[in-house]
């Protein structure tokens, strides 16, 4: 794969909490490219380390939590190793993101103008006319009514919608080329979740962003996404091209993931879902970490760690990967 | 806001009534009745007595003396000290400056270093800082002030002769009195070396009343400041890029201060208590130490007048930080 | 903790000490309100003399490590020759005496208003809250004053002061319980069972509002200790020549230039008192307060 059009490459990224012997990974080594202008959909359930991750690219992980990576390179920077200072040149400017709940994510004692050129302010400068001015015009393209007068708005007095629409323009005011969207339209009514995706896709194509899409819900991925990453535990099971991913799963718990879909049930009298739950801090099996719950494990899969098996960008991590016919592979 | 000015305020009425009851009860609950106190060791004749008490409205029904009271109170009429035979309003006017002057300087000890150290705390959890601030905090809340001021003024004015053991001047200085603060009316008077003296007397007074209200407002700090840098927009703002130093001042401190703000107001009327044993400490000429030697003088107007006075400032000043908290919190501001 | 998901679960009292055993400053301070506990009631063994007692050869001898020091008075004497280590053993049972009669006195008052008050509803509880939202707009001590003014300055009249001024802090707590605890389900099932007002308030809803009312009480001792000794500071307190801690700094004040012992040691006892009772104030509550225990 050629290397101009990369934006990001994550190359085992590693996330963990607490000291001492027995400490917490949430996030277990991944790597994983995002090209310039694409949309990278992250998939997996609550606590597979999909937020973790991204929080890590913003350097947003505090201590007790800790990063590892050998390197995570943006535009040819390795933001391993960089100051805390020229770390933060790029968060907010070249890196933006926005967070799942946009009513707890906007502070409350400032405007929500305040707030917009404050970011501007920070990376680009500018007179204070010229900053009311790009927020007035960035509240626009994110498809607020009234922006002159919403401008001095106090959050509180905003819809969750009004409130995420206001999170994009403050994310996408320094024009960053990458974007990550943490459940963008997880805590809003179902009614409003397309809207602001059908945004946030329109955005990224007109400014050709990269867009890193996290969620849980694999119907939003198929539709936005380009390629997808799903991870479980902390780990990447599965990347691929979204269609074919949807098409024909490798890894067993992609096909899991695709079975409790509503739409698989079609013909079927009950959904299909994995029996157990996402393995915790305590109970990490052994060997591959979805054998407790995987219907096709076998004693190897008990013993050993898979490694990642496929063609490049095409890769899953599992010993017996399943057929175009959903079946293991013997 | 208009209705949110005239909200606060109705709810303050019922207080000021109680409070004002609470006064008026005072002086018809003492043992013996104030005729025969004001009659003294001579005594009086009967007729002397019926006047005396037609004159002070004692022969009415009691809920007509308490309005009497009351219209007599809003007119700014106290009564008169049985010591001095002062009006109780001016005896208060004349003293009061000297205690807001302590109280304000307190106060602002108070909320600086409380603020500062809750601040350094909160951003330094868990480290060497932080542990000592929560012992400074605790050992100043727990502190039986009265002693702290001894124990200041035996190490600064006995043992290393820095501060002056007590009152608010020093009697070679002649001061005229413009505000009744000293510290601006020795600015504007032509002593030399007045300025400073009267600081000097302030310094320790101030810090020992701001003891207390100094604990409690960095405790409050740290633990507010703590829970809002768990905030979501706290992470919006780092996912900015926003400098620390600008997270902590800008996003927040303004939030964290809500609370904050909501406890200082409450230390206002432990100031004004606090400056009871103070000023008692210190001879200091305000009306702390004028209530209690009135007490132990059983001079009733002035302890009755007092306490009314007192108390209405501490309604007032809590009713002002109520509304201060909703210029600083929006979301107050808007509720209807 | 895998250990402990397995275990059996732990008796409530068992669990208390758990957590509160973690916490290390309201060990101290049960330590330390364990020694003084023990200090006041065996004050007639442990003093070494009486704390009325004035040796008139020993007047302001100092401490028994200072020049001067005698080993019969091992932190000096005061003003009139007394034992200053006896008057504060003989303080300590005073002051926790007194304390324990305001946290008493105030408890039951306010769990009885409180009751009343979050039980019935109504006019009732508006008259009695408007009474404590009054009490409580006031500062304690200016309060207290205020009442010992009327009834003229003695211990007994202050203590009654201060579990008037404290009254509020219980029945607010008291309400607010109550009306939280009032519509559960087993509060409706014991009504419908037939039990009387009386029975359901004590009985019913009052043993499940305990855990704030005991750490409000142990802060309420610091607090009764503290404004005790203020008032007594103030000459209307306890009066002499009672060895109460606040009024033996009153008449310290004269030795401030000469006799610093005599200012030490009785201030020094009070902060230590209250900062132990504080700090197990604190530790109570968090080992109570079920929402911090995760």
């Amino acid at each position: 794969m050629t290397n101009d059009k990369k934006l990001l490459s994550v190359n085992n990224l590693s996330v963990t909490f607490g000291t001492g012997d027995n400490p917490f990974t949430a996030v277990d080594r991944i790597s994983y490219d995002v090209d310039a202008g694409e949309v990278l959909g992250i998939v997996g359930e609550s606590g597979s380390g999909k937020s973790v991750s991204s929080l890590a690219l913003m350097g947003l992980i505090d201590f007790p939590g800790k990063v590892r990576a050998d390197s995570l390179t943006f535009e040819h920077t390795n933001l391993i190793g960089l100051s805390e200072n020229a770390r933060r040149k790029i968060t907010g400017d070249e890196i933006a993101m926005i967070f799942q709940d946009p009513m707890t994510s906007l502070n409350p004692s400032f405007t929500v103008g305040n707030q917009i050129m404050e970011a501007i302010e920070v990376h680009q400068g500018g007179s204070k006319k010229e900053r009311r001015a790009k927020a007035i015009d960035l509240l626009q393209q994110v498809g607020i009514p009234a922006p002159e007068s919403r401008i001095d708005s106090y959050p509180h007095q905003l819809s969750g919608g009004m409130s995420q629409r206001v999170m994009i323009a403050m994310a996408i005011a320094c024009d960053p080329k990458l974007l990550i969207a943490d459940e963008p339209t997880t805590a809003l009514d179902v009614t409003i979740q397309a809207q602001i995706i059908e945004l946030l896709l329109k955005l990224q194509r007109e400014k050709n962003m990269g867009l890193i899409l996290i969620t849980h819900d694999l119907a939003l991925v198929a539709e936005a996404a380009d390629r997808v990453v799903v991870m479980y535990a902390g780990q990447i099971v599965e990347t691929g091209p979204a269609n074919e991913i949807f098409k024909a799963p490798r890894h067993p718990y992609t096909q899991a993931l695709m079975n409790s879909l509503p739409e698989s049930a079609e013909g079927h009298d009950r959904l299909k879902a994995l029996p157990g739950v996402v393995p915790g801090a305590l109970d990490r099996p052994q060997g591959c970490l979805l054998n407790p719950r995987c219907p096709y494990a076998t004693d190897r899969c008990r013993v050993e760690e898979p490694g990642y098996y496929g063609p490049e960008g095409r890769q899953s991590k599992c010993f017996y990967p399943l057929d175009d016919n959903g079946r293991p592979t013997q | 806001m208009l209705y949110f000015i005239l909200r606060r305020i109705g709810m303050v009425i019922p207080t000021f009534i109680g409070v004002s009851l609470f006064a008026f009860a005072l002086i018809h609950l003492i043992p013996g009745d104030p005729v025969t106190v004001m009659g003294g060791e001579r005594g009086m004749t009967a007729t002397e007595r019926a006047e005396l008490e037609a004159m002070l409205g004692l022969d009415k029904p009691i809920w007509v003396q308490y309005f009497q009271y009351i219209g007599n109170v809003l007119q700014g009429d106290l009564g008169t000290s049985y010591v001095s035979r002062e009006p109780v309003m001016s005896e208060f006017l004349t003293l009061f400056p000297a205690t807001i002057e302590l109280t304000v300087c307190a106060a602002i000890f108070a909320s600086v270093v409380g603020l500062t150290l809750g601040i350094l705390a909160a951003v330094r959890r868990g480290g060497l800082l932080d542990h000592t601030v929560m012992t400074i905090s605790l050992t100043g809340y727990s502190m039986p002030i009265f002693w702290w001021g001894l124990l200041l003024m035996l190490l600064f004015s006995v043992n290393l002769g820095w501060t002056p053991v007590s009152g608010r001047m020093d009697v070679i200085y002649w001061i005229d009195e413009v505000t009744g603060f000293m510290l601006i009316d020795t600015l504007l008077s032509d002593e030399e070396g007045a300025f400073t003296a009267a600081v000097q007397h302030l310094i320790l007074p101030s810090i020992v009343l701001g003891t207390i209200p100094m604990a409690v407002i960095a405790r409050m700090t740290r633990s507010s400041m703590l829970e809002v840098l768990g905030e979501d927009y706290i992470r919006t703002a780092r996912a900015k890029g926003l400098s620390k130093r600008r997270i902590i001042v800008k996003h927040a401190l303004r939030n964290a201060l809500i609370p904050v703000i909501t406890v200082m107001g409450l230390q206002v009327g432990l100031l004004l208590s606090g400056a009871i044993l103070t000023e008692t400490i210190f001879a200091w000429p305000g009306i702390g130490k004028w209530l209690v030697e009135s007490i132990s003088r059983r001079d009733y107007p002035v302890v009755q007048g007092g306490l009314l006075l007192i108390a209405t400032i501490i309604i007032l000043v809590n009713l002002l930080v109520d509304l201060m908290y909703g210029v600083v919190n929006p979301r107050v501001r808007h509720s209807k | 903790m895998t250990q402990q998901l397995s275990a059996k679960p732990m008796s409530p009292l068992a669990e208390f000490w758990f957590y509160f055993s973690q916490n290390r400053g309201a060990l101290a301070g049960l330590a330390f309100v364990v020694f003084i506990v023990l200090l006041a009631v065996f004050a007639n063994f442990i003093a070494p003399h009486h704390p009325h007692e004035q040796f008139r050869d020993a007047i302001l001898v100092p401490p028994v490590w200072a020049e001067g020091g005698m080993s019969q008075y091992w932190l000096g004497t005061d003003g009139v020759g007394r034992d200053i280590l006896s008057r504060l053993i003989h303080g300590a049972r005073l002051s926790l005496l007194i304390g324990l009669l305001i946290v008493t006195l105030s408890l039951i008052m306010g769990i009885c208003l409180g009751l009343i008050a979050g039980y019935f509803g109504g006019f009732v509880d508006t008259a009695i809250m408007r009474f404590a939202d009054i009490l409580l707009s006031m500062p304690a001590l200016l309060l207290a004053i205020a009442i010992v003014a009327i009834l003229g300055p003695s211990i007994v009249n202050s203590s009654l002061a201060l579990s008037l001024v404290y009254l509020p802090h219980y029945v607010r707590l008291t309400r607010a319980s109550v009306l939280s605890e009032i519509n559960k389900d087993y509060v409706v099932s014991s009504r419908v069972a037939g039990a009387g007002s009386l029975r359901l308030m004590f009985i019913t809803i009052l043993p499940n509002c305990l855990a704030p009312l005991i750490v409000q009480a142990t802060l309420g001792f610091s607090n009764a200790i503290l404004d005790m000794a203020a008032l007594g500071f103030l000459g209307l307190g306890a009066q002499p020549p009672l060895p109460e801690w606040g009024s033996m700094l009153a008449t310290a004040r004269e030795f401030i230039q000469s006799a610093w012992w005599v200012v030490t040691f009785p201030g020094l006892i009070i902060l230590l008192t209250v900062l132990a009772f504080n700090l197990m104030g604190d530790g109570l509550r968090d080992a109570l307060d079920p929402k911090l225990k995760q």
